[in-house]
């Protein structure tokens, strides 16, 4: 029988034996190992996740400044850069291949263990418990092992930075060849081997994670907690977990594929090929490159929303909170996320459009990938519903939520010309799409997350985060964004290509030369402007205001309902019963009304 | 404060968790299959002849199931005895499986289907095959855990979940090596 003692949760230990009973009932003694390092405690792998992404965060960024200093200043040497990387700048510039790298390493880093591992990781494990009323997660060991994994994977990873012939460089999609023949780069020989191995320990740790998060929600909700009365955010980080466990291993089938390619010989991927390096023609037949897009893209189009989804559910609980009034159509939100959820598994192809895709089945995805608009629409929709006419309270989470909105709604547009499948024929492969996606799902992502971190830091750690900082890391950043993924827009209408190293060779592009510089500058800035954030961050956890009451955003979930610094476990007595949905805000005359409390006789229906 | 379930019967989590998990595996080899699939319609496919041995592991994987599940009827009629002994002639059978299956593999090596070059249904089944074989494999160590468990005479356990899962489990393993099995005789 497993180890992972469910920490006294009552609905499960009636299932067990008297002797498992027992085991509930005296309390751990916690060592420095086992409270911080190999922790069952839910709250503490959620920061576990959290501080990990955030390494990986200032990695991830601190590539996109190298990168961006070369296409901003593409004819100038910064010696000193010499002096710190060493030979990734070799005479103060990148070369042509570090760049690929750095592009490489920098997409996938943020988007799968940035915005998928510290996103869903860090708040799926915080709030699942604390808003559903249960002590831990289903399988407190299994999640333990998620995170384990997690950063298995990391080392890994980090470690194919320090290969000889460098970290792999054909792109965050891995597609073959470049990523199926060794000899394709520098970056296919160990760097490709070292980021599928990386990959397939993240997708490990992204399955355990997943099973336990709809494990948890759909069995461990405390009394009276319907699945129609949770927070919003319990439900989106619900089907973020449904995409993941779906999707995910359609992946590591493609990877497993990959892999025999790379070392068994086959040819699933792999058909005609010239090594013009090595003069060779390999003997590889019958492959389909196409194919391997399929298997990718089948995960990296539910990815997105893996990615979006989280930000999605913690804007809407915030927004809601600080606008002192209810979810706009709880239902319809709910509703939408489902939408949102099937669609997902079945759009994969508008990223194939221009690889010879028979023109109809194209358009049947240009179909479904424009229906997609339709509850995206619902649920800005309804965020601004929620805000209209409010008395809003402007704390750095609130802000960080607007801006989330109003960023998903400026990127959910350049989505539209993308989805028309005659349109991508221009826009493909350009500066358009590398707008679009950073707006519509990295930064907004990045949003809901911040968002999230100052929402709930007084709640992980008893503290509040300095506001004069947060407000200049919000406004710093939200200007920044924009002025950073707007001007591609136009680069990329003009035709300028992604995935390139130097554009002033090119006599058409000459003319976004001060452009780009502009938004390397900007791009420098707002990196600045993050560590400045994560000053707070780490400042505030030691030295910050401290909390002194129990709900001190007057919320209604019930994580507000747990000691301010609850321990494992979360509620000290019993754990508290629900009566109600999560959004009772201004109501009969009231500020707001907890979830715990017992609906009155005269009281109004929503 | 009892914290009763809202709903009638509730499954217990880690069986649900399982059912989570088969639902991953399940889309796992649907890509494969997929794969196969898209890759057959294209030039230059070769098929390939299944080896009779896999006939025999079938019957062999679909005995076990059978097994087990009379395992886990005893151990819920607290028969330990008799469960100690299925559970054995169960693990028996899923290593054999096992065994056959890599002789399949042999034999198909040694008639000349190799991995180098090709990229044919056979190439698909080994890969297909070989996969499932690690499933079965994590199944059999999960046997052998239950079988050191039920012969420690310190543990004495009635739970019924962890031998249900391993059960459910075991029986996923057996379907969709009918399916795999299936899908390569009607495809190739
Ligand atoms: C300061 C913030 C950021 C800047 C300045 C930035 C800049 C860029 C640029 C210029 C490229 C294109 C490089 C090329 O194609 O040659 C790129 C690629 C990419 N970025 Fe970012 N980025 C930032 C943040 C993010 C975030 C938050 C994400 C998370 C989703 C992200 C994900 C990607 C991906 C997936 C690619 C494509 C990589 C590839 O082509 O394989 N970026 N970034
Ligand atoms: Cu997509």
């Amino acid at each position: 029988m497993s180890n992972d003692a469910l920490h006294g949760h009552p609905e499960v230990v009636t299932t067990h034996d008297a002797h498992h009973d027992e085991h509930h009932v005296h309390h751990h003694k916690e060592t420095f190992i086992t409270k911080y390092v190999f922790s069952q405690d839910h709250k503490m792998i959620a920061k576990q996740f959290l501080i990990t992404g955030m390494v990986w965060a200032v990695l991830g960024g601190l590539m996109s400044v190298l990168f961006r200093l070369q296409l901003g200043y593409p004819d100038q040497a910064f010696p000193w850069l010499e002096d710190i990387l060493g030979r990734w700048a070799k005479g103060g510039k990148i070369s042509a291949e570090n760049y690929y790298a750095l592009v490489t390493m920098h997409g996938t880093v943020l988007v799968f263990f940035v915005l998928t591992g510290g996103l869903s990781g860090t708040f799926a494990n915080f709030l699942i418990p604390l808003q559903i009323g249960a002590r831990d997660m289903a399988s407190p060991m299994m999640n333990m092992l998620s995170y384990w994994f997690f950063f298995g994977g990391s080392i890994v990873m980090v470690s194919s930075l320090f290969v000889q012939t460098g970290p792999f460089s054909g792109g965050w999609t891995a597609y073959p060849p470049l990523s199926a023949l060794g000899d394709a780069s520098p970056g296919s020989k160990v760097g490709m081997d070292l980021w599928i191995t990386a990959m397939a320990l993240f997708v490990v740790s992204s399955l355990l994670g997943g099973l336990n998060y709809v494990s948890t929600v759909l069995n461990m909700r405390t009394k009276g907690m319907s699945m129609t009365r949770m927070p919003l955010t319990m439900w989106a980080l619900f089907f973020t977990a449904v995409l993941g466990i779906l999707s995910f291993p359609v992946l590591l089938s493609g990877f497993i594929l990959l892999l025999f390619d790379r070392h068994g010989g086959t040819s699933f991927y792999l058909s005609d090929i010239y090594i013009a390096t090595t003069q060779q023609a390999l003997p590889n037949e019958g492959g389909s490159a196409i194919l391997f897009q399929h298997l990718f893209w089948f995960l990296g189009h539910p990815e997105v929303y893996i990615i979006l989804l989280p930000a999605m559910g913690l804007s809407s609980e915030i927004i809601s909170v600080n606008a002192r009034k209810p979810i706009f159509g709880y239902m319809a939100m709910v509703g939408s996320m489902f939408a949102i959820t099937i669609l997902a598994f079945l759009v994969w192809a508008h990223h194939m459009f221009v690889t010879g895709l028979n023109p109809f089945l194209g358009s049947v995805f240009v179909l479904l990938t424009l229906l997609i608009a339709v509850p995206s629409a619902i649920k800005v929709f309804n965020w601004l519903t929620t805000i209209w006419k409010a008395n809003i309270r402007f704390t750095p989470g609130m802000l960080f939520a607007l801006g989330f909105v109003s960023l998903f709604i400026s990127g959910g547009l350049t989505g539209i010309f993308l989805g028309n499948s005659t349109l991508d024929i221009h826009l493909h492969d350009t500066y358009f799409v590398i707008a679009h996606f950073h707006i519509v799902m990295g930064v907004s992502a990045f949003f809901g997350m911040f968002a999230g971190v100052y929402h709930w830091f007084p709640k992980m750690y008893g503290r509040f985060l300095n506001n004069t900082l947060a407000y200049i890391h919000f406004w710093v950043t939200l200007a920044g964004a924009y002025m950073i993924f707007w001007p591609m827009h136009y680069e990329g209408l003009a035709g300028m290509p992604r995935r390139y190293f130097d554009y002033s060779n090119w006599e058409s592009f000459k003319q976004f030369a001060e452009l780009n510089k502009f938004i390397s500058t900007v791009a420098i800035i707002v990196f600045a402007v993050q560590l400045l954030f994560l000053f707070n961050f780490f400042y505030s956890i030691f030295k910050g205001r401290k909390v002194t009451t129990m709900n001190p955003w007057g919320a209604t979930t019930l994580e507000w309902t747990t000691p301010i610094r609850p321990g494992h476990g979360n509620w000290v007595g019993e754990i508290p019963e629900v009566h109600r949905w999560a959004y009772d805000y201004s109501k009969d005359g009231r500020d707001f009304i907890p979830q715990t409390e017992p609906i009155g006789p005269n009281e109004s229906h929503h | 404060m009892n914290v009763v379930s809202t709903r009638p019967q509730k499954i217990h989590p880690h069986k649900f968790t399982l059912w989570l998990a088969i639902g991953s595996i399940i889309m796992m080899f649907a890509g494969l299959t997929s794969a196969y699939i898209v890759k057959g319609e294209q030039p230059g496919w070769s098929t390939v002849v299944v080896p009779k041995i896999f006939y025999y592991s079938t019957g062999v994987i679909l005995i076990s199931s059978l097994t087990m599940q009379m395992a886990l009827k005893s151990f819920k009629e607290r028969n330990m005895q008799q469960y100690r002994i299925l559970l054995t002639v169960t693990a028996t059978l899923g290593l054999a499986f096992l065994v056959m299956q890599i002789l399949g593999f042999q034999q198909l090596f040694n008639s000349g289907v190799k991995l180098e070059g090709g990229a044919g249904a056979a190439q698909f089944l080994y890969i297909i095959f070989g996969l499932h074989g690690l499933h079965v494999l994590g199944g059999a160590i999960a046997l052998l855990v239950m079988f050191l468990k039920a012969f420690s005479a310190r543990v004495r356990n009635y739970n019924a979940i962890p031998v249900e899962v391993i059960s459910t489990y075991w029986h996923f393993v057996d379907l969709l090596w009918v399916y795999l099995f299936v899908f390569f005789l009607v495809k190739s």
